[in-house]
This record gives C-alpha cells, structure tokens and sequence, in this order.
C-alpha cells in the first residue's frame, strides 16, 4: 500500500514537471533563455542550428560562417522544425516540445537504469549477506529519487525550456548507459556512437559501457566474493540478473567473470553504427566538402576553441588572456586532463561502471570547452541513482548551497559585465572558476564517499566471514 | 608611376579613395553625377578589378595594397588580411570573380595623403588651378574626398601597348567664410556670397603649361534654376524689362565677378524640371598680373533644394548590451520618388529596385535567418520583397560578412526596413586595437538604384569634346549612396591579468588533479597493514639489493625489517625507472624533432 502511495506521489511530480516545462515554453521571450551563455554554448545554441539550416536551405554549406557547429544529422531533424511556424504559437514551438519529451524520456531512462542496479545490487549485497546495509531509503527509492532529480532540477528546466540541444545530447548518454544496464547492446551501441558524434566527450563512455557488459552493474568490491569463494560456498540460488542466458552459474563466480562475448558484440555493434552514421553525415555535406569539412568544423571546432565568446567553463577566458605562442601547449594540457584520469579511476572504480560513467560525465562536463549547464544536468541526475552509497558524503550541505550561489551570482556578473558595461570580465570569470571548483569539490567527495562506502562493506563482510568461521 | 603598378598586377581597374567626414545627400544631394560618383564614405576605400586567373587575385590584391600603402602613406596594408576585404559577385559593379573591394573606416586622412595625390598631377600644387589647394582651408571644410581612378585598356600578351588612364578628382565641401555681424534675424536664410580667395585665400595665376585644358565649370542645380526663374517672375511684374548684363535669365538672384566663356544648358529628359546649368570659365587667358577670381555675390536669398536618389538611406543598430544588437537600413521616400509614382501611375505595376551592398567584419556575427523586411512598418513576407540575395557569411578571424541583395519595393512605399540580428564576437586579447574601449567599425553599406541613371546631358555641341570633364558627367551609372559608418562598441577582457589568468586557471587544474589523485590513491590504515605484511612476505630482490647498497653507502646498519626504509629504498628504484623513462622520452622527442 504504501509502495503505491510512493509511487502515485512519484508520478504526480512527473506530471507536474511535464505541466510546468510547458507553461514555461509558452513564455520564450519573457524569459529569454535561449541567450543566456549559461543555457546555449556555440554547440548547443538552436539559433545557430537555424543559422545553418538557412544557409543549407540557401545551398550553402551548413558550416560556412563559423555559426553551426553540430551535427548534420541534428541539422535535418530539428531544421525543419525550426523553420515551420504554428498560428499564435511560439516561433520553436515544435523544438521545444521535441526537447520537453527528451527530457521526459530522459527520466523515465534513468528511472529504469535504478531500477536495475538496485535489483542486482540488493542480490549480490543477498549473495554476500550482507542485506542489512541496504536499507531502502524512507522517502522514495533512489531510482524515483534520480528520475525526480533530473525533472526538477533548475539546470534540467532551463536547458530544455532554453532551446538548447543538450536535452537530445543527454538522451544519447542516457541510451548507451541504459542498452547497457539491460543488455540491449545495440542500443548501448547506439546511444555511444551518437553521443560521441553529437559532442565528443561521451567518448570516453566507452570503458564503463565495456564494465557495464563485461561484468554486469554495481556491484560490491570483486574481492569480497573471492574471499567468499575461499570461504565456505554459500547456497544461494539467486536469480541472475547478469545478461549471460543459459549458463547457471554461480553468483559469485559470475561477478568477476568478464563476458568478452558481449564486449565483443558491442564493439561490432559500435563499428556497424558508426559506418552507418558517417555515411548518413557523408550523404547529407557531400556537396559541402565532405566528411573532413564536418570534422573540422565539429570536433575541430571544440577541440581548438576558437569561439572565446563567455561560458560558465574556464577555457574561455584563458584563451581570451594566453599568449597566442602557448595556446596548443595549453590545449593540449587542458584536453589531457580529462584523458589522465581515465585509467586511475577506470582500475579504482571497476566493480561500479555506472558510478564511473556518472564520474566521467561529471569530469568532463567540468573541463570540457563549451560546458553548459544542461551537462550538469545530466551528472547531477545521476548521482541521484547513488543516493544510498552517498550518504556520508562530506559538504553536502555546503556544495548545495554554493551551487545555488554560482548560479545566482553567474547570472548577476554577466549582467553586470555585459549588459551595464559597470562590472569586469574578471567578476563574471570568478564565478566560473567557483563552479569549477565546485564541481571539483562534489567529484572528489563522491568517489571519496564511494570508496569508504566499499571499504566498509569489505569490514562488514570480512567480520561476518569470521564470525561465521567461529 | 601607375604604369609600372598596373603591368605588375594586371589591373583592369582600380579606385581608391581617402575621405574625411561625410557626404549629406539631404542638403548636398544624392542624384546627380557629382554625389554619385564621388562621395564616398568616410576612411580609405579601395576596390580592383584584376585580369589575371581566379587563383591569383588574392595574391595581387594583396601586393597592391602593399604598394599603395607606400605610395599614399597610408595603412592600406591593413587590407591584406582576408578578413578585411571581400569579393562581390554582384551587388558592387558588375565584375565577377576578380573585383575585391575592401575599406578602413577609420583611417585618418590628412595632408600626408593629399601630397602623394598632388605629386600625380603635371604640376603639383604650383600652377593652375592646383595652386588653390591651401591645406588650412581644404582641411577646414565639411567634407573632403581625395579620389583616384585608374582604368587600364587591356592588355596584350607581351603588354607592348597598353593605355592608362588616371583620372584624379578632389570633391570639397567647404565652409564659405561667415560674416557673423551681418546676418541677422530677418535675412537668416541669405546664401553666403562667396570668391575663390575669400575660401582658398589664392588665386589661380593662368593654366599649368603642361596641361591641355584648364577649365573651371559652375553648375546650377535644377531646383536653384527653377527658383531662380520663380523670382524673375516676381522681379517682372515689379520692374518690366530689367536685363542684366549677361542677357540672362540666372543673373537676378546673384551676380558673378567674372564673365564665362560659355553657358550649357542640360537637355531635358522626362523631368519636369528646370534644366541645369553649367558655366564654363578657361583660366587659360589669365595670368599673373590678371589673375582668376571667381566670385557670386547674392542679391536676393534663394532657398531651394538639391535633387535626392529616390530614396534617402540610412543605417543604424539597434538594441543595448554588449553580447547582441541587429542592423537596421532605413529607407525613407524623397521627393523624387513621390513623382515617380505620380508619373507611373497609368502603369500596371510599378516597383523601385534597391540593390545592398554590405560587408560586415568577422566578430559581428551575422545571423542571416533573422532577415526582416518591413515596408511602410508592415512586417512583410522576405520571398515577395526580395528579388535576389547573395550571402557569403563570415568566417572567424578569415573572412568578413558579405551580403548583396536586390530588394523590390513597390512605389508608393513610405518608408522600409531591413533588419539583420547579430551577436557580437569576443575576440583574443591581441586582436584588440590600442583603443578597445572606442568600439569597431562596421563599414559603409553601398546603396544604389539600378533603375535611376546619373547622367546630365548636355545640349550638343561641336566644341564638346574637348570638355573632358562632361563627358565624365554624361556617362551612364547608377544613382548610388553609402550610408553612414556604424561604431559597435565590444566587450573587452581585462587587459592587465593574463599572468593572474593563467595561474589561477592552472592551480584550479591542479587542484582537481591532484584532489582526486590523491582520494583514488589512498590506502586506510587496515589496507597499509595488508600491504606492507604483504610486502614482507615476498620481498622482491631488487628493493632489498637496493636497500642494502643504500645502507652502504650510508654507512648506517642494515635496517631491512624496519618498513620505512624498505619503502624508503623502493621509492628509490620507482625514481630511478622514472628518470630513465624521462630522459628516454626527452631522447626520442629530440629524436623524433630533428
């Protein structure tokens, strides 16, 4: 009774949510989102995707004028969209719906994906008896809890209702993580390929999908289950949950055995999708200099950091400042800052790919060179699912507060800076730096409050062992 | 001089012009030839036409401009960059492909570029009419245009025979000195009478000997004339019979110092109008004891108005803040277009052409798709009013906005609109001009109206041809106008802090990498125990080896069980092998350089 009372008031809020994101899209210019630097990054603007629609229309290339700079893809479906006008309706009316059900999707994904690492999670703490540390949370699961998150966090309401095109980059994350999670691999497939054709970053999505496969989701440390085997062989006929059918083996066993077969199947997966994409985009600017002309002006365009227009990042304005003969020394530092933590944090958190992928996103929406705050969307959605693991995370308190300073102050620098002429560069560039340490601060503490939360399992399950060989 | 120019990059054509202030085509006039023809807009302009392969007009635009720069002691070497000129296809001359055009809005021009310009002419500034140039009186005018045209007649392959023809014109619009005590309130609006000498302070002594012809012409405008004749009129029915002493009509309102040699009356076309008239004075029959001073003495105030282009343009921004604005050009009908749709009215439908020119530098970021055009403040569909565009849009830190476009309004318009969004670039703190906080410049949009030609005709005449000068102003070419310069005021970072910038940014780095390195790296006190018993147990030879040796070196006992020192000592090998690693890397990087 009480499971359906939660679960009527769960879906109540989503309602809600759906109500409120569209009496906002009614509003577009009272509120005029659409150009904040916050909400539209040169990648994600829908103005420069109607820009470059215009100009294909005009048989020019899309990516002539230095003002498109996604997708081609994205380009023939919200084009068209962005050009039809409805009686009495809001100009981007349709792209906006397209965006609210994005973000619906988006929830109802992530709600999923908790559901199922709280199944095979609770099975494998069952195997490990250890059923006592997973207490269900009073209020709401902590898969209700994310999907609630994504909906109603400010960051999420802004980025779709400001016609930014991060809602649909999201839905690709959100679509590999999900294949994944359910072992739909060509859905995981899929979701990798487009989010790495839409914005590059997620490609480093790659080793927590291959975890996710390989390995099966969250699970408690794999070291607690050799020494269980060790130990005397408990009798547990769980149902699995791993995506290995047919084969009955055992639960312990199947968490540190890594299914290649799958991992395998991704990969060829990924290949057939990523053929399929590139000869899409091939077809679509053939006549505009061709696939190398795309990747220019794509992943060119975020990878060098030409536009140094402001955002809430920290690379623009330190290549506004730099010196022009240090500029791809510093390119190239800032981009493999994102690359070095790969591995460490690959080996520290393998038992957990999904908590890793939230790490990797969190990461890279940090330091990536148009972040917008539809990317911390995504993350913080995430870290909903983690709600239980994260309980004794430090300063979650204070990160919530300064989270909501940023976000009041950003706004109130840039209008100082660029609409009153009254205020610096500098104020508004102090805000991003507080983000960024921000951001730093939550990542930091997260993987800290995740690896003590394992290192109290280890004790937990290391006791009990004893206890039950005395 | 040109000569040597022109073979050297095969110019088909080329203008080039130095400006100072602005053409007022309200009160100066903006149909006949003169504003036409010879405003131009403030700043340097410079467009050529090249005869060489599509390839390399880039690179002779580019020489040229290096060269002209020398020549004129200006910074027409700021137009090399291709983010400073472009190519027009149509909406300039009809010149396809090898036409590039490019202006500096803000180029100041002074006495150093009009010496250049003077040293072109057979006697510089020492004889005929030349000798009125008095720097203090050109430079104290409103407006003052030096212009340079250069037209080649073709080449042959080995250039054995190739014609140049420079032609040099000086547009001026002087203050004519005012006599403050005189005017008063009943007779505000008596023109300035006015003499050669009373504005140049010189005189002319005679015609340079070089020069073939030397002639000054005075024109009196359509309307002056008709106004003129609206006072003879009056003067008729006052006093009969009064004829001055050149025996016509013009001398009532005003009389002049010297005689002319010849009076031309224009031919009238389908106007209404008065025509025009042009005094011809030769200054060849004057010398030094007798020199040349022309001069108009008002004798009734006239007041009349100079024929307008069909319609009067004008360009502004909109919008507030430094991150967006849109350009508006402002089209609002003259008296001449009112006619115009009196005089069309028996024709099924009749429709004023508009054609735009404009370039927009690469950090006003043009947003094509937000074209709006409005006539008589309706929003109308852009498909019905726009008969031709053309965009080539900018392309950052490469290429300037171009946009040429063909608007057909229908006659009765009042007044249009074209509106263009944009958002404003943040450009790097070395593309900043010294004066950043001044704003940029967008430069001069070209309007002209295919369907007026500028033209007077003149009534034939044998004697004509040897008159250079009328054949220039019966040429066929479109009315034309530029509109004003737009100043765009941009955000600037603080210029001061690139040091506090980059450290700042990179401790912000280093804080991430080294925080979260740390968390993933560290080990509670339980797992250090495991370890090191670990370690203990198997004891790899190498740590212990190394141990040992320290320990010998050191010339301390062996402490092998004590964990420091094992540690101690393993830090040491892990040094060693990074050492090495580094200084394999340095060798291949140094390798892989050379």
């Amino acid at each position: 009774m009480a499971e359906k009372m939660k679960l009527g008031k769960f879906w109540i809020w989503v309602a809600a949510s759906l109500i409120f994101r569209l009496v906002l899209i009614y509003f577009p210019n009272n509120l005029n989102l659409a150009s904040r630097p916050e909400v539209s990054t040169p990648i994600t603007s829908l103005r420069r995707l109607t820009e470059g629609y215009w100009l294909k229309q005009a048989s020019l290339s899309p990516y002539a004028g230095s003002m498109y700079h996604g997708s081609p893809l994205l380009l023939s479906v919200l084009g068209p969209l962005t050009v039809k006008r409805i009686e009495g309706q809001p100009n981007d009316i349709l792209c906006s719906l397209v965006f609210v059900i994005a973000d619906v999707v988006n929830a109802m994904l992530i709600r999923v994906i908790g559901q199922n690492l709280q199944t095979s999670y609770n099975q494998r703490l069952k195997s490990l008896g250890l059923d006592s540390v997973s207490k269900s949370s009073a209020i709401l699961p902590s898969r209700d809890i994310a999907a609630l998150i994504y909906l109603w966090n400010p960051f999420t309401i802004v980025a779709c209702v400001g016609l930014s095109t991060s809602p649909i980059e999201n839905m690709a994350v959100i679509l590999s993580l999900y294949g994944a999670c359910t072992c739909r691999v060509p859905l995981a497939a899929f979701g990798w390929v487009m989010a790495t054709h839409l914005s590059l970053y997620p490609m480093i999505l790659i080793i927590p999908v291959v975890l996710l496969l390989g390995y099966g989701p969250e699970t408690p440390p794999r070291k607690l289950f050799m020494q269980r085997k060790d130990g005397k062989i408990e009798d547990s006929p769980s149902s699995h949950q791993s995506c290995q059918e047919g084969q009955a083996m055992e639960q312990q066993d199947l968490a540190n055995i890594f299914s290649w077969r799958l991992v395998i199947k991704f990969l060829v997966w990924s290949l057939i999708w990523s053929g399929y994409v590139l000869i899409l985009c091939g077809l679509s600017v053939k006549q505009y200099g061709g696939l190398h002309e795309m990747f220019k002006r794509t992943y060119g365009f975020i990878l060098t950091v030409p536009d140094l227009s402001p955002n809430i990042g920290v690379l623009w304005y330190f290549f506004a400042e730099v010196f022009d003969f240090f500029r791809n020394f510093f390119l190239i530092v800032f981009h493999m800052n994102i690359l070095f933590m790969i591995i460490p944090l690959a080996i520290r958190l393998n038992h957990r790919p999904c908590f890793l992928a939230f790490v990797y996103i969190a990461i890279s929406s940090m330091l990536k060179s148009y972040p917008s705050v539809g990317d911390s969307a995504l993350y913080l959605g995430l870290l909903g699912l983690f709600v239980n693991e994260l309980a004794d995370m430090q300063f979650s308190f204070f990160l919530f507060c300064v989270y909501v300073g940023v976000s009041l102050l950003s706004s109130v620098m840039h209008n100082l800076w660029i609409w009153r002429g009254t205020g610096n560069a500098n104020f508004y560039f102090a805000t991003a730096m507080a983000y960024a340490c921000l951001q730093i601060i939550l990542v930091v503490e997260s993987v800290s409050a995740m690896l003590n939360h394992d290192r109290k399992l280890t004790k937990l399950s290391i006791a009990k062992h004893q206890d039950s060989k005395a | 001089m040109f000569h040597g120019q022109v073979h050297k990059f095969q110019i088909k054509e080329l203008e080039l012009s130095f400006t100072q202030g602005r053409w007022n085509y309200e009160t100066w006039g903006g149909f006949d030839p003169i504003p036409s023809n010879n405003a131009k807009p403030p700043g340097v302009e410079l467009w050529a036409v090249f005869d060489v392969p599509q390839d390399q007009v880039d690179a002779s635009w580019k020489n040229l401009t290096h060269s002209l720069s020398g020549l004129f002691c200006a910074s027409i070497n700021f137009l090399e960059s291709s983010a400073s000129y472009s190519a027009p296809q149509w909406g300039f001359r009809s010149a396809s492909g090898s036409l590039r055009y490019g202006t500096l809005p803000r180029e100041a021009v002074c006495t150093e570029n009009l010496t250049p310009w003077l040293k072109l002419l057979p006697c510089r500034d020492k004889d005929g009419i030349a000798a009125l140039m008095d720097r203090p009186s050109i430079y104290k005018g409103f407006y003052h245009s030096q212009r340079l045209h250069l037209t080649s007649t073709g080449f042959v392959s080995d250039g054995v025979d190739s014609g140049v023809i420079l032609e040099q014109t000086l547009t001026l619009v002087l203050q004519p000195p005012e006599k403050r005590a005189i005017i008063t309130s009943q007779e505000t609006k008596s023109q300035p009478s006015w003499s050669l000498t009373s504005i140049f302070g010189r005189e002319v002594n005679g015609r340079c000997v070089l020069a073939k012809s030397s002639n000054v012409y005075l024109q009196l405008d359509q309307g002056l004339v008709a106004e003129l004749d609206n006072l003879q009129k009056e003067n008729e029915m006052l006093v009969a019979d009064f004829i001055g002493y050149e025996g016509l009509r013009s001398s009532h309102g005003f009389q002049l110092s010297v005689k002319p040699d010849r009076i031309l009356e224009e031919v009238n076309g389908s106007h209404r109008n008065k025509p025009s008239l042009l005094y011809v004075f030769s200054v060849e029959k004057y010398s030094d004891s007798e020199p040349f001073d022309l001069g108009l003495t008002w004798k009734l105030p006239v007041v009349w108005s100079c024929q307008q282009a069909p319609l009067h343009a004008s360009r502004f921004l909109m919008g507030s803040g430094n991150e967006r604005g849109a350009i508006a050009i402002f089209f609002k009908s003259t008296r001449l277009s009112e006619e115009l749709l009196h005089s069309d009215l028996t024709e099924e439908r009749c429709n004023l052409q508009v054609k735009i020119f404009q370039v927009v530098p690469w950090y006003i970021k043009v947003y094509y798709h937000t074209l709006q055009v409005f006539v008589d403040e309706q929003p109308q569909e852009v498909l019905d009013v726009v008969e031709k565009i053309h965009v080539s849009p900018s392309e950052d830190k490469v290429a300037p906005g171009l946009m040429e476009m063909i608007l057909k309004l229908p006659c009765g318009t009042k007044s249009a609109v074209v509106t263009l969004e944009f958002d404003k670039g943040f450009l790097h703190i070395d593309e900043y001009p010294p004066d950043a906080n001044q704003g940029f410049d967008i430069p001069s949009a070209v309007i002209s109206y295919p369907d007026f030609q500028a033209s007077i005709q003149f009534l034939e005449d044998k004697s004509l041809e040897t008159l250079p000068i009328l054949a220039k102003l019966q040429e066929k070419s479109s009315v034309l106008s530029y509109t004003e310069v737009l100043l765009v005021p941009l955000t600037t970072p603080d210029f001061s802090m690139p040091y506090n910038v980059i450290t700042i940014t990179c401790t912000v780095f280093a804080l991430y990498f080294g925080s979260l390195l740390n968390v993933l790296r560290r080990r509670v006190a339980e797992e250090e125990r495991f370890l090191k018993s670990k370690d203990a147990k198997k004891g790899s030879p190498v740590p212990q080896f190394l141990s040992k040796l320290s320990a010998k070196l050191t010339g301390r006992p062996l402490e092998t069980p004590l964990p420091p020192s094992t540690s101690s000592s393993f830090i040491n090998s892990k040094l060693i092998l990074k050492v090495v690693l580094v200084a394999g890397i340095a060798v291949v990087w140094k390798f892989y350089l050379e």
